[in-house]
């Protein structure tokens, strides 16, 4: 080892945040660039989903809360993009790897919201999966991703409490509703575990990413704490676990389940998910479309500029 | 004629939380100039009241220590332990002072 890398190391070793003008590893660097752009990325892709209920959804509160959280993401995705910036990629390369397929966003964004108690159970679900995740990453090794997730698990928590009151309404409402609950909850409930990733043995970045501490626990580990942590939520929600096979093992501490449905994590991962299309077509467009804003944006200022050094003359 | 991001001026955002306390350095933004930089902050930093005071300062204009020289720029402060309350052995009855 070098002297660069045993100081680098000693950092880690010794629970060290680094810093953006620390030597650092290139595949440290090339790892993190590659997982906060595609965590950026996802926070972005996953306003599409909930932005199509905005105008549907079913009261005025209800529809003040979603357009918040879909604020949110939008900020969520920003202090990821910049905590990636700092590592010396540019925010235009990153969408640009986004809009190409290069840069991936979680698949979870690739299914459609069919029923508006699907956005109940992306609320609940897929920000609660995502919230167990983010609480491991705030110790991530790396200072300005560490903090970017310490204050979005700040803001996170409402996320997930929206989704889930929306969701007790409906379970506590008609048998239509109730039904619709069932079904977004049937629906959700596979993808939301697939949100961790494949298992650890077939993971490949997992094991470099834990030693230097980018990732703080395995995905099977994570996944196990939010299948644990949903029995409940399902139990008082009054509905059924889509789980057939769940079970509590005495001598784990944990409950058992289902193997996942791998071979449809790998093909909606490559590109044959419901929406993978759509999501993509939608940026570019909206991307393009918002042209004339960032020039109006850009003429505004050169005036205001133009006026105030013929002010100053 | 759009500028890319990285043209636009990064700036540092520091939030006061409350009246009586220091800014404190929250991120960072892209913005045209500081006026917009304040605006975009205060959409990003501070949608559930988190803070009184917004401060944004061009990243360029800040002019900073070097973490590896740490060693060297501290070193006229590490030989002078007599800086420290804890320097001064006082009797015991008094030693609350």
């Amino acid at each position: 080892m070098t002297p660069e890398e045993q100081n680098f190391m000693r950092k880690i070793e010794a629970e060290e945040k680094i810093e953006p003008k620390d030597w650092m590893p290139a595949d440290y660097r090339k790892n993190l660039i590659r997982q906060i752009s595609q965590h950026a990325h996802s926070e972005v892709i996953g306003m599409q989903p909930e932005g199509n209920w905005i105008t549907r959804a079913p009261s005025l509160r209800r529809k003040a809360v979603l357009l918040s959280k879909v604020q949110d993401e939008a900020g969520h995705g920003l202090y990821l993009y910049s905590a990636a910036e700092t590592l010396g990629i540019s925010r235009s390369e990153m969408i640009e790897q986004l809009q190409t397929g290069k840069a991936k966003y979680s698949s979870i964004f690739n299914y459609p919201t069919l029923t508006w108690a699907d956005v109940a159970a992306i609320g609940w679900l897929v920000d609660g999966a995502a919230i167990v995740n983010q609480v491991s990453l705030q110790r991530t090794s790396y200072g300005p991703y560490s903090r970017g997730m310490i204050r979005i698990c700040k803001e996170e928590s409402f996320h997930q409490r929206q989704g889930y009151e929306a969701m007790l309404a409906l379970a506590h409402g008609s048998p239509e509703q109730k039904e619709m609950a069932q079904d977004a909850l049937n629906r959700f409930y596979w993808p939301a575990l697939m949100m961790f990733g494949p298992h650890d043995s077939a993971s490949a970045h997992s094991q470099k990413s834990m030693e230097w501490k980018i990732k703080r626990e395995t995905n099977d580990d994570l996944r196990q704490k939010f299948v644990d942590q949903t029995v409940k939520q399902i139990e008082v929600l009054g509905l059924e676990h889509p789980d057939k096979n769940l079970k509590w093992n005495e001598e784990r501490g944990h409950y058992d389940s289902s193997d996942l449905n791998w071979d449809e994590f790998w093909s909606v991962i490559n590109g044959n998910g419901h929406c993978n299309r759509e999501r993509i077509e939608h940026h570019v467009a909206a991307h393009e479309e918002g042209e004339w804003v960032r020039d109006a944006i850009a003429a505004y200022n050169e005036k205001k500029r133009a006026k105030k050094a013929q002010n100053a003359a | 004629m759009t500028k890319p991001t990285e043209k636009l001026e990064l700036f540092e955002v520091f939030v006061r939380s409350k009246r009586g306390l220091d800014h404190k350095h929250v991120g960072s933004l892209h913005a045209e100039d500081h006026e917009q930089a304040l605006e975009y902050a205060r959409d990003c930093y501070t949608r559930r009241s988190e803070g009184v005071s917004l401060w944004v300062v061009k990243s360029s204009d800040i002019c900073a220590s070097q973490e590896d020289d740490a060693d060297c720029f501290y070193d006229p402060n590490d030989d002078k332990p007599y800086r420290h309350a804890t320097y001064y052995v006082l009797p015991d009855p008094v030693n609350n002072m």
